[in-house]
């Protein structure tokens, strides 16, 4: 125990003190932080890269030989060869690549004699390769001997059946679409179209039919009807399984010397090694997809929580990249070590992240955010370090040990990820203490920074607000501003804090973030990036032909530096061929052209072919399988259920076929259809020539017309889908406000969304009697007693509603005892009361003993006639209290003459909000409460007797405490002065009044402990027991014939300035003032246990319970935790913009409101804020528990039932139907579920059926 | 059991207080959801399980997807519904609310690892079943240990994983339904582990959609 407190203690001490170092130098930490970063992941750079792209290695031909199986290293080369060089390759691959061209072109061949003859070469071709035979000393090798043989395809390729090679060997050609079969291809009227018709429609990820067969890639191969250049390339592709140099020598011999190309260039020196990684299919991508969806949504979730700092997306980019680097850390530190990671890292990251986790770097933001604004930056960091240490060295030891207990499961591969895993940690642990740790500091400055200077604008762009009276409070604020040191900018827009509907939440985010906007902006984008990838068009063809036409290095691959020293004139450096025919001038000029050097082959018809393209042979053409899809090898063989994963070809050096056709040849291999097909009468044989260009750009044209159209009415169609999903699912008056119905009931704020929670009206009692706002009220269960701004009091039963007993405010009683005998009575329904007032203000026990008799029937009285010299004609409505039907009073309640009443009312209301708590800066101290609460207009301004300013109430008697420093102890039910005590004059700002122990707490901030004593034993349960009225009556006539209070102790000076808040509970009396401070007294001697510091702002309200658990607010928004016991402070939350006006706290939570019309509801043990409720104006602070789990709260004219545990709004109850409610000011829970709402001068008495069922 | 589950938690008298009509939407969305993460994962964890030795067409893909019976995602998404209303049924019942990690945060996580221990079960090469049953074994109860630790959690997961353990067993045993290659007892050893964490992990989904969004002020 004690070993783990001290260990406890060295923790926090170390990370206080780290945190100072942090705090102090952050841009060395940062800087070393991000050095340790790069080395620990220079290994990494040894690694191959991911992804699935395929590495080259290349050996010279000569002397060539399959390496061996088995890897031994040479000592001396280690490096020179990859690793995977091992083995024989899967295959040895030779393509026979194949230039054609007609030539000389004749201005009466069609387009279509481009290629013709040109492909029917190649079964000529294919023949004699499949015919070659070796003969040498070890005898005859045919080519069948060392091919690969393949065997059936896959059976979903049924289609390609005719296409591909079966059962044989491997050798491709463009002569398989038509079965290797010439009079086929002959007889087929569509070359293009045959070509064509396996290419897919959508977009293509791997290799083509056309590209396998063709063995070049599209664009080269000239099959194509718009082509301008005539030269038509394809290659027949053989795959061997074994490398025989000598057949292949043979081979290579025979082909060069059958069709020779004399200007060829290509060195066919070195074989190239392709290796291929490790495939990823569909059916493992969707895993892993999924496991990065999972991924990212705990990122986002987690860094989500990151709130109350500078920049929400600075720190959770650098959290994401504490973990990202802590891993990649991991994996170079690993390798350092020599361990070389097998397993797949893509695979196992998201497992490792999550492993990682972002929890203590959550924490730690959260511990630092909720230390002390006040505070120096350093301080704050070096505190919330420390007191979130150990939880953070306690988590990482249980992961420590939940890994170490994985890597004993002795499988390799969980052992290797356990260790990943285990570097990772202590390496995100490094970085959160180093890197993570500056980086909050440095924000946490810059929020500093930025609260300073923005602290004005920050007030001004608050949202303006509608209600009279509502300006004063705000002024207040801001000259109470310069007090605080520090605040904290929330953002002004916190209406939707709300649970609403989950369907309303989704088409609030859809229409916060633009979704489908910008959803349907990325389609676009992404659509029209695969029609220029797909190319269904021609699209691509077409722009590179218009790209051609304009560049003066038009002929592409073809082209040869063009030479400066030109003859032609730069005003057309490149007139395509094909404008102009061939014909002597043209050829002459042609001749000059340095770009023909290359003299024409064709020893015969050298003259005839000069302006033809010229095959030529280039070292581009050496390496043309580079520019196939790298897909294009592992999609030939997977057709055969071959795969090239992990394993590696050959590609044997190209050897190079050029043909030569003259136009004679190309008439005579054409189809009879040619001539009429459908193209050439767009462009007959004597119009090709000249119309080249624009012949090719009409149909491309078309096409992309075609398109456009196609994508707009997809476009559209799309947007008027989402337009109607949108129409379902938003409420028709989404974005009016106020237009429908549904907005006139009342102004909860979840009516604003649309959201109607189960609501019901119930009936209230009504409590009317008071002229002018309720400022006190207090209740034991059975009697409710208030006071108004007026002075008076009055005592109900909480059950009926009726009003007992009336208290005038003393001031009034020299007026009434000149004004008239009769005037008195008359307002107090009793008719000795006013006399009972004179007698009662010494405190003599005779006047009451002699009234006794006529206590019970007060309440009848007052059914007399009301003659009040005040201008209330509301008093009209005041007799029915005693009538048998009580709940018609609300619907009758509609007086008059209540103008007046409410004239005033909205007057002392204007006042109202500014009336509490009290701010100490404008006004000097001792001053300011009495500013605070002598708000009511002059008329009614205090007299000698002061206006009452606190109220208590316990079994039968309340105490009053006046501005004027007087207490005063009342009977409830008599309506009499029991005893009174004036001993200082300082006004008594709160009360206590417990187990007849009564204590004031005064403005000059001295405390004063009464005692009061009566004759027999004063019992108040005995009180609440009874259940009838009448009989409680006489048991508190007996109980209570004589009280006395006397004072037992005072404390002189309390606190320096006046105290605000004054609670008691389990024996201990707890204040707060305005000195920032709060003290704990015992209750029995008044002895000062604790001061407790800790706000920047005078407190403003306090909270005790029986477990000793005190959570006090203050001026400066904070809501501070205190443990009762030791005086420590347990948590410090930063709450509301502006005073935390009222407190309460459940067993599990805390319940705050402040300034700010918020209700917080936080989670007591950790300070976590639940969630908040946005209030409606002016009824911040009315809010009650009724249980642990109900939340009542006030309204406009309703009061709502929450679920404490979960934010949900349960209920929303209507107190009666008219529509020009009032806000509930104050909310009272009764104990028998009832529940007393404040609304400016009346009471509403609600009792929830609902409520007491839950409580049973 | 499947269809009569989802009533329980109906007409249990949550301690939620008085939520006329929204118990029930509520009720009946976030079945929609547990059940939809149910299929999703049913389909995911049965590729999972498919070993590496599929070809790259997309038809076989498709193939691949639905090669398990056809009713298999649906019943995993029932019994994924029944099990996330249970856990916080059974939490409200026992009167000890779940407050251990609820967060949406630590729920990611949690299925995170679940994934990983279908993943690791599927993938790696263990020396024999015993060996692969006590690992998984152990990361279930980590599981458990680090995400739920109630005792609630525990007793359901395991009655879970028995009773769906017993109707797999049933299932295979009929020769409605064939697993690959059963080790024991017409059955895979480790599927009890995946049934116990699965539960843990919906379960975990369950409270957190129980328990709503504490939706914070959203700043525009």
């Amino acid at each position: 125990m004690t070993l783990t407190e001290r260990l406890r203690e060295k923790i926090s001490q170390a990370f206080y003190s780290h945190g100072l170092l942090c705090a102090s130098y952050p841009v060395p930490i940062v800087l070393f932080t991000g050095l340790c970063i790069l080395a620990c992941c220079y290994p990494l750079l040894k690694l191959p890269l991911p992804g699935t792209g395929p590495v080259e290695f290349a050996t010279p031909v000569k002397d060539y030989a399959p390496p061996p199986a088995d890897p031994d290293h040479q000592p001396g080369e280690p490096s020179e060869r990859p690793e995977w060089y091992v083995g024989a390759p899967v295959a040895y691959i030779q393509q026979i690549f194949v230039k054609t061209s007609v030539s000389p072109w004749h201005k009466n061949l069609l387009a279509v004699d481009v290629f013709r003859s040109p492909l029917s070469r190649a079964f000529q071709l294919v023949e004699e390769i499949r015919n070659h035979v070796l003969r040498d000393s070890s005898g005859t090798r045919s080519l069948e001997e060392v091919c690969l043989q393949v065997t059936d395809l896959l059976p979903g390729l049924r289609k390609l059946r005719n296409l591909l090679p079966e059962h044989g060997c491997l050798l491709l050609s463009p002569g398989n679409f038509w079965q290797n079969d010439r009079e086929r291809f002959h007889a087929d009227p569509d070359i293009i179209g045959t070509i064509h018709q396996h290419e897919p429609k959508t977009l293509q990820t791997s290799a083509t039919l056309k590209d396998l067969l063709f063995g070049v890639p599209g664009k080269y191969s000239g099959v194509s009807l718009y082509k301008k250049r005539r030269t038509v390339s394809y290659t027949i592709t053989l795959v061997f399984q074994h490398y025989h140099a000598k057949f292949l020598g043979s081979l290579r011999a025979r082909l060069m010397l059958l069709h020779p190309s004399p200007n060829c260039s290509l060195r066919a020196e070195s074989l190239v090694h392709v290796h291929f990684k490790e495939e990823i299919g569909i059916a493992e991508l969707i895993p892993l997809v999924t496991t990065y969806i999972i991924l990212f949504a705990y990122i986002y979730f987690s860094t989500r929580k990151i709130d109350m700092v500078k920049s929400k997306w600075g720190l959770a980019l650098a959290a994401v990249v504490t973990v990202l680097s802590s891993l990649l850390m991991s994996v170079g530190l690993c390798t350092l070590f020599g361990l070389t990671p097998t397993l797949n890292g893509g695979e196992i990251f998201p497992y490792l992240v999550v492993v990682i986790g972002f929890e203590n770097v959550l924490v730690l933001t959260k511990s630092v955010v909720s230390t002390p604004v006040d505070l120096e930056v350093k301080l704050r960091i070096a505190q919330g370090l420390s007191s979130e240490s150990w939880s953070i060295m306690k988590n990482m030891a249980t992961e420590l040990g939940i890994i170490l207990i994985g890597y004993f499961t002795l499988v390799p591969a969980i052992q290797e990820f356990c260790l990943f895993a285990v570097v990772g940690l202590v390496s995100d642990f490094f970085l959160q203490m180093l890197f993570f740790t500056t980086v909050l500091s440095i924000d946490i400055r810059r929020m500093e920074l930025a609260d300073l200077n923005k602290r004005l604008p920050a007030e001004a762009c608050l949202p303006p607000i509608k209600p009279v009276g509502r300006p004063a409070r705000y002024e207040r604020q801001l000259a109470a501003r310069p007090s605080m040191p520090h605040t904290i900018t929330l953002q002004p827009s916190s209406f939707r804090n709300l649970r609403l509907p989950k369907r309303l939440r989704v088409v609030y985010f859809l229409a916060r973030t633009r979704l489908a906007q910008r959803l349907i902006m990325a389609g676009t984008v992404v659509w029209i990036g695969i029609l220029v990838y797909t190319d269904p068009a021609g699209l691509r063809t077409y722009l590179a032909a218009q790209v051609t036409e304009q560049s003066p290095l038009g002929e592409g691959p073809l082209a040869s530096m063009p030479v400066p020293s030109s003859v032609l004139p730069a005003s057309h450096p490149d007139p395509a061929f094909s404008i102009f025919p061939p014909d002597a001038p043209r050829l002459a000029e042609n001749r000059t052209r340095p770009r023909e050097q290359p003299e024409p082959v064709g020893p015969a018809e050298s003259v005839q072919d000069a302006p033809v393209p010229e095959v030529t042979w280039g070292p581009e053409d050496e390496e043309l399988w580079r520019e196939l899809s790298f897909r294009h090898w592992p999609t030939l063989f997977s057709y055969y259920n071959v795969t090239l994963a992990k394993r590696y070809i050959s590609l044997l050096p190209v050897i190079p076929v050029t043909l030569r056709l003259n136009p004679r040849e190309a008439l005579e291999g054409r189809h009879p259809q040619d001539g009429r097909s459908s193209w050439s009468p767009r462009a007959p044989p004597g119009l090709w020539e000249t119309a080249g260009p624009g012949g090719a750009q009409v149909p491309g044209d078309v096409t992309l017309y075609k398109v456009a159209a196609l994508g707009l009415a997809a476009g559209i169609a799309l947007v008027l889908l989402l337009l109607c999903l949108y129409r379902v699912l938003c409420p028709r008056d989404y974005g009016q406000p106020g237009g429908s119905g549904r907005r006139r009931r009342g102004e909860l704020p979840c009516d604003d969304y649309g959201y109607t929670p189960p609501e019901t009206e119930i009936v209230p009692l009504v409590l009317r009697g008071h002229l002018m706002d309720i400022e006190c009220l207090a209740s034991d269960g059975m009697l409710l007693v208030s006071s108004c701004l007026a002075g008076h009091v009055r005592v109900w039963d909480a059950q009926t509603g009726d009003c007992l007993t009336r208290i005038p405010r003393p001031g009034q009683r020299p007026e009434s005892e000149g004004g008239g005998g009769a005037e008195a009575p008359g307002r107090w329904a009793q008719p000795p009361g006013g006399g009972a007032k004179t007698g009662a203000q010494e405190p003599g026990d005779s006047p009451p003993r002699r009234r006794r008799p006529r206590g019970p029937p007060p309440a009848l009285f007052g059914d007399q006639p009301d003659l009040s010299g005040l201008i209330d004609t509301d008093f009209a409505a005041q007799p029915k209290p005693a009538q048998p039907e009580p709940r018609h009073r609300a619907g009758c309640s509609r007086a008059a003459g209540y103008d007046f009443g409410r004239l005033v009312q909205r007057a002392c209301r204007s006042e109202g909000p500014a009336r509490r708590p009290p701010s100490p800066v404008p006004v000097p101290p001792a001053e300011d409460p009495a500013w605070d609460k002598d708000s009511p207009p002059p008329a009614w301004a205090p007299s000698a007797d002061g206006s009452i300013w606190s109220l208590e109430l316990q079994g039968g008697l309340f105490v009053v405490g006046r501005s004027s420093g007087r207490l005063e102890v009342w009977d409830a039910m008599e309506g009499e002065l029991c005893c009174s005590s004036e001993v200082s004059s300082s006004g008594i700002t709160a009360l206590v009044f417990l187990d007849r122990r009564v204590v004031a707490a005064r403005l000059n901030g001295c405390l004063d402990f009464f005692s009061l004593e009566t004759h027999t034993v004063f019992s108040p349960l005995q009180f609440r027991g009874t259940p009838g009225r009448g009989s409680s009556l006489s048991s508190l006539q007996s109980g209570s014939d004589m009280v006395a209070c006397r004072l037992t102790h005072t404390v002189p000076c309390a606190h320096q300035k006046p105290i605000t808040a004054l609670k008691a509970a389990a024996g201990r009396l707890v204040t707060g003032s305005q000195d920032h401070t709060l003290r704990v007294f015992r209750l029995e001697d008044s002895c000062c246990l604790f001061t407790l510091q800790g706000h920047s702002g005078a407190i403003t309200s306090v909270y005790v319970d029986q477990t000793m658990v005190l959570a006090s607010g203050g001026q400066d928004g904070a809501i501070c935790l205190w443990d009762m016991l030791t005086g420590s402070r347990v948590s410090h939350m930063f709450a509301h913009r502006g005073d935390v006006t009222s407190l309460t706290c459940t067993a599990s939570c805390v319940i705050s409101s402040g300034l700010d019309d918020l209700i917080s509801i936080w989670d007591r043990s950790t300070g976590i804020k639940l969630y908040s409720i946005q209030q409606d104006l002016g009824c911040g602070a009315s809010l009650g528990v009724i249980s642990d789990n109900l939340l009542v709260t006030g309204g406009q004219g309703c009061v709502s039932f929450w679920d404490l545990n979960y934010g949900d709004l349960l209920q929303t109850v209507y107190l009666g139907k008219n529509s020009e409610a009032q806000p509930a000011r104050q909310i009272l829970v009764l104990d028998n579920a009832a529940i007393v709402c404040n609304f400016g001068s009346e009471l509403s008495l609600v009792y929830v059926p609902s409520v007491l069922e839950k409580l049973d | 059991p499947a269809p009569s589950a989802p009533g329980a938690p109906d007409s249990s008298p949550a301690p939620r207080g008085p939520r006329a009509g929204s118990g029930h939407h509520d009720l009946v969305q976030r079945s929609l959801v547990l059940f939809s993460v149910g299929v999703i994962l049913a389909l995911v964890l049965n590729l999972l399980q498919i070993q590496r030795n599929v070809t790259l067409f997309p038809d076989e893909v498709i193939a691949t997807i639905f090669s398990s019976a056809w009713w298999v995602p649906p019943c995993c998404g029932t019994a994924a519904a029944v099990v996330g209303l249970l856990y916080p049924c059974i939490d409200s019942h026992l009167g000890e609310p779940h407050k251990f990690k609820r967060e949406w945060a630590s729920v990611m996580r949690c299925i995170a690892v679940f994934v990983g221990i279908n993943h690791a079960s599927a993938k790696l090469d263990f020396a024999n079943n015993v060996q692969l049953s006590l690992t998984l074994a152990a990361l279930s109860l980590g599981l458990w240990w680090t995400f739920d630790r109630s005792r609630s959690g525990l007793g359901l997961g395991i009655t879970i994983a028995f009773l769906a353990t017993l109707i797999t067993q049933l299932l295979v045993y009929n020769g409605v339904y064939q697993y690959t290659s059963p080790d024991f007892l017409y059955i895979r050893s480790w599927l009890p582990c995946i049934f116990f964490s699965g539960g843990v992990t919906v379960g975990n989904i369950g409270r957190q959609l129980a328990m709503g969004v504490p939706e914070k002020p959203h700043s525009d």
